[in-house]
């Protein structure tokens, strides 16, 4: 799935010109397993087939996509909490695909994540002050009691916490100040890129715009890079540089968030960005809705070819149906947009129209029982 | 009255005094609970009474008296009079005394029995659950093969493989009839804490591996554990009085013991129902008392009652 | 999007009149979830209920239900339906008007359908027993049912279990099943909440056909602007157990004069604003609230309070068919 651009460029160099992070064509399949005494594998879940992106220092990317297209595994691959099945993560000029034990250890000081729930991805029995110094005595960060209080209160104070928050337990917060104790976690060993999966999801739609500008202010004042992970399409286009849109274990398109949100050319995408509701009642009683009929096909059986066809209103005959089509950039477009569709050009100057898609039922090929007809998500198919 | 209202919100908001754990939670909801007061008072009487036994226990456990003796005759035990309560035994023993002596064998056999499968279970569902694999298959299945069996039987194999029965056996067996129980409940809650987001940013934070497994999986899975001991050491007390019952146990005649003094009152039911009611009575109540500890240790660890 | 619906005249399908619904514990003070809801729902209207977490919504839907428990719960005021009080009726009486004249959909609906029945036959009992029909034409109303949603297949569906389904499809049935018996009003409890936004526009579009086709009146409750914006007439804003603004949609995201509806709409992004706008936050969270009984409830969350917010209670005051609970509101003229 590269680009001729990813093949093109030499890896990330170390001096700190390159990217921060450049993914390469990395692929997480998971196992499907039966059997009661010797298991065996009777297929798998492709949750992530194939991606290659970069993210530039001080940038913020911005992954969308629905449950079930692999934007929260390729962030746990990105963060080594999942091993790629293939492909290479290289960060900062050095690939961590197949880094292990201490080695891996001592560079996750580097890649923090921030979790979607705050309450399930705090520990309920440490205080927050036990939280952050683990921290800090796992990456030999401890200069001693005077120091380390001194880092931790900075630390909460950053986060929009008073200090005697140190000295509490997660139950005894709200949810939005539980999720700056979780922002806090991730800065406290002073990474560079933060994988922030779903970070305001959970939060009560008051709170969200807090969490989300704190997350602002700190790249301004901390210079980290972010990828932000997440479902709706709009958090993401309001704190995103780039934005790629993830369908099925492969990403569909990436631009520029402006310039995907102008002008989406996949099909795909032009979807989503249509499915959104906005709270602006004129908006809505003018807006073309672009429904998509069926659902997700199930990422155990993906379909051949162009993974979107089953439920493409513009799909052609043959060759969506048999060549999965390459992201590359489409001639005219602003800043390198990317696109994983045979006839971009063709949808974006309107001489291809949409057409009607009959529902599809999806196939089970591992019989029945054995998978739900359209899973919602990888978890879910894998029961975790 | 609209200030103090403003006054407390902040006031909660800034708490200095706040920092309460989830254990501190969980102890005071346990004492806002009736059945946990009855439960710790039961079991706390018990306790005192094992402790200060040989204090509170008016003559010795071996030690015979004419007076109840003058009586004893087949078909005879003379019964409460001056000086014994509670009357004498078959063998012309104050029966009171040996009652509160004998809870302190209990509480020794139920205590350390309970304990030693406690630790043992700890150990192997901990392997079992933080490492999985082949290490996790090999366990499992031992602990399969130890839970099909039913726990008395087990036990008393147990114990009948030893070349004399004792006590030592005794705590051995009913020790290792608690192993797979405690071992298997671990693992489950280990394996479900293996995969929740906390363990998982404590990795993605970088803490080494032992530190996730006894720091943050542990500690965290331990809860059902816990409870599930304070229930075992009712079946525990009740297993240690059975194989005493079945004459598995010490064989010294003179030990009081609940279930060995249950198992010598059967020759006597119809002339003394009385020997046989206090031990047993005694063994129930102290069962009692433990599992309604652990029911209401359950709930007052239970997250879902957690406000 | 919406076809303009006839308006609504007469009578008031649904009246709700100062409903409270208090939960009691043990050794506790009472909970107010919800604490003097009144609105009216005409025939065929949509009426949408939107607010956070803990803002009561959910609750007044299960109180209008009936279907809260009944110990440990206090509920006081009036739900009337055609000028029948709900909240007295008995349980037998009730039972026999839920699924006949008002349904539910609710947001989970694979723990609301019965995992171990065919959803063909957990149609047909409904159609059975409200609508006494006989065994061959429940089925066959079924498969047309499950047709009318967009289930693809439905002859084969219809023997199929929920957790064979997607969570859209699961969706789809419970609208089937809700609407089996044409009832005259539909609660759809944050129904589209659990689904993905390409499914949400899906099962948002089926919504608004079969309320359109079967006239039924719909209560939309949700936590999400966007979806009441295009769907409800009248929007309904809750906080705290309280309505503190209603207005027609057009007028609310308009121009919106409660503060919290204000802070609201300027705290979450939007697809349709300019890039790098910043967005106004509202400070703290719901457990900073006062008690409505002394004050504003969001009176330390709120950058337009005065003096009076702590000392008294806004009363609810409809000017120009707009209902306002605030004493100083944001200026008309302000958008």
């Amino acid at each position: 799935m590269d680009t001729d651009e990813a093949t093109a460029a030499p890896h990330a160099s170390v001096d700190g010109t390159g990217p921060l992070l450049d993914v390469r064509d990395v692929a997480v399949h998971f196992p499907i397993r039966r059997g009661l005494i010797l298991d065996r594998t009777i297929g798998h879940v492709y949750a992530v087939d194939g991606v290659s992106l970069r993210i530039h220092r001080g940038e913020t990317y911005g992954l969308v996509g629905e449950s079930g297209c692999g934007k929260s595994t390729l962030g746990r691959a990105i963060l080594r909490l999942e091993k790629p099945t293939f492909g290479e993560v290289w960060f900062d000029g050095r690939d961590i695909a197949p880094l292990k034990g201490e080695e891996l250890r001592t560079m996750r000081r580097r890649f923090q994540m921030v979790f979607q729930d705050p309450m399930s991805s705090l520990d309920p029995r440490q205080s927050v002050e036990g939280m952050l110094m683990e921290g800090l005595k796992a990456h030999g960060l401890s200069r001693g009691p005077e120091a380390d209080r001194a880092r931790l209160r900075e630390l909460v104070e950053q986060v929009g916490l008073p200090a005697a928050a140190l000295r509490r337990y997660p139950h005894e917060f709200s949810g939005g100040q539980r999720q700056r104790i979780g922002i806090a976690r991730a800065l406290c060993v002073e990474p560079d890129l933060i994988v922030a999966d779903e970070p305001v999801s959970a939060l009560d739609v008051s709170v969200q715009a807090q969490v989300l500008n704190l997350l602002g202010r700190l790249q301004d004042e901390l210079g980290l890079t972010y990828l932000v992970i997440a479902h709706d399409l709009a958090v993401v286009r309001h704190v995103s540089d780039r934005v790629g849109v993830m369908y099925l274990g492969g990403l569909v398109e990436e631009a520029p968030s402006q310039a995907l949100y102008d002008e989406p050319l996949h099909p795909y995408t032009r979807a989503l960005l249509s499915a959104i509701p906005v709270p602006d009642p004129e908006l809505e009683d003018r807006r073309e809705r672009i429904l998509l009929t069926g659902d997700l096909p199930s990422p155990a059986a993906p379909p051949p070819g162009c993974r979107f066809h089953t439920r493409c209103p513009w799909r052609q005959p043959e060759r969506c149906d048999t060549e999965r089509p390459e992201l590359r950039v489409v001639e005219g477009t602003v800043g390198g947009h990317r696109v994983a569709c045979h006839y971009a050009e063709q949808i974006r100057s309107g001489t291809l129209q949409p057409h009607k898609v009959e529902p599809a039922v999806a196939e089970d090929v591992l019989g029945p029982g054995a998978v739900p007809d359209q899973p919602g998500s990888v978890t879910e198919i894998l029961g975790r | 009255m609209t200030t103090t209202w403003a006054q407390r919100r902040k006031e909660r908001i800034d708490d200095l005094a706040g920092g309460r754990s989830l254990t501190s939670e969980a102890m005071r909801r346990l004492r806002r609970d009736p059945v946990a007061i009855v439960g710790a008072v039961i079991v706390g009487l018990f306790v005192v009474i094992a402790v200060f036994a040989p204090l509170l226990a008016p003559h010795g456990a071996a030690e015979s008296f004419p007076e109840l003796q003058a009586d004893l005759r087949p078909g005879n035990i003379p019964g409460a009079q001056e000086g014994f309560p509670l009357g004498g035994d078959q063998l012309g023993r104050d029966f009171l005394s040996r009652m509160i002596l004998a809870s302190q064998q209990t509480l020794l056999v139920g205590v350390l029995a309970t304990l030693i499968g406690l630790a043992i279970g700890i150990v192997i569902g901990t392997l079992a659950g933080a490492f999985g694999g082949w290490i996790d298959t090999v366990l499992m299945r031992v602990t399969d093969v130890l839970l099909a069996i039913p726990s008395l039987l087990l036990a008393i194999s147990v114990a009948a493989l030893a070349a004399s029965p004792s006590q030592t056996t005794v705590i051995i067996a009913v020790a290792i009839v608690g192993v797979p129980i405690f071992a298997r409940l671990l693992r489950g809650s280990m394996l479900s804490q293996r995969n929740s987001d906390h363990v998982v940013a404590a990795t993605a934070l970088g803490v080494k591996r032992p530190a996730v497994v006894l720091r943050h999986m542990l500690p965290n899975a331990i809860g059902p554990v816990i409870v599930q001991a304070t229930l075992t050491l009712a079946t525990a007390i009740l297993d240690a009085a059975a194989l005493s019952f079945l004459g598995l146990g010490d064989a010294d005649p003179g030990r009081a013991e609940w279930g060995l003094m249950l198992a010598q009152a059967q020759t006597y039911l119809d002339v003394r129902p009385a020997l046989a009611f206090y031990p047993a009575f005694a063994i129930i109540v102290v069962a009692l008392g433990f599992t309604l500890l652990g029911e209401s240790l359950r709930e007052a660890l239970d997250p879902k009652g957690r406000r | 999007m919406t076809a303009p619906r006839p308006t609504p005249t007469a009578e008031p399908l649904l009246q709700v009149r100062d409903l409270r619904v208090a939960f009691r514990r043990r050794g506790e003070p009472d909970t107010l979830a919800v604490d003097g809801v009144s609105f009216d729902v005409a025939p065929g209207q949509v009426v949408g209920l939107v607010g956070e977490s803990g803002c009561g919504k959910s609750v007044t839907s299960m109180a209008i239900m009936r279907l809260l428990p009944r110990r440990g719960v206090q509920i006081t005021g009036s739900v009337k339906m055609d000028g029948e009080e709900l909240l007295t009726l008995s349980e037998a009486k009730m039972r026999e008007r839920r699924g006949r004249d008002l349904s539910m959909v609710f947001q989970d609906p694979l723990s609301s359908l019965n995992p171990v029945v065919p959803i063909g036959l957990q149609i047909t009992e409904v159609l059975r027993r409200h609508r006494g029909m006989d065994k061959e034409k429940a089925r066959q109303a079924a498969v047309d049912l499950l047709d009318r949603v967009g289930i693809p297949d439905p002859r084969r569906r219809v023997t199929a279990y929920p957790h064979q389904l997607s969570g859209g499809m699961r969706q789809r049935v419970m609208i089937a099943i809700a609407l089996a018996c044409r009832p005259r009003l539909l609660i759809a409890d944050e129904p589209t909440t659990a689904l993905d936004v390409t499914i949400q526009a899906q099962i948002l579009e089926l919504l608004k056909e079969m309320v359109a086709e079967t006239g039924a009146a719909l209560i939309m409750i949700t936590h999400d602007l966007g979806v009441v914006a295009g769907l409800c007439e009248t929007v309904n804003v809750l906080y705290g157990g309280r309505i503190v603004e209603r207005a027609q949609r057009h007028r609310l995201f308009g121009t919106p004069r409660h503060p919290y509806t204000h802070g609201l709409l300027r705290s979450i992004p939007r697809l349709d604003a300019a890039a790098g706008e910043q967005l106004e936050a509202i400070p703290g969270s719901v457990v900073d609230n006062l008690p409505w009984a002394h004050a504003c409830a969001f009176q330390p969350r709120c950058p337009r309070s005065v003096d009076r917010c702590v000392e008294v209670t806004p009363e609810a005051e409809n000017t120009g068919g707009r209902l306002l609970r605030c004493f100083n509101p944001v200026p008309a003229s302000a958008e």
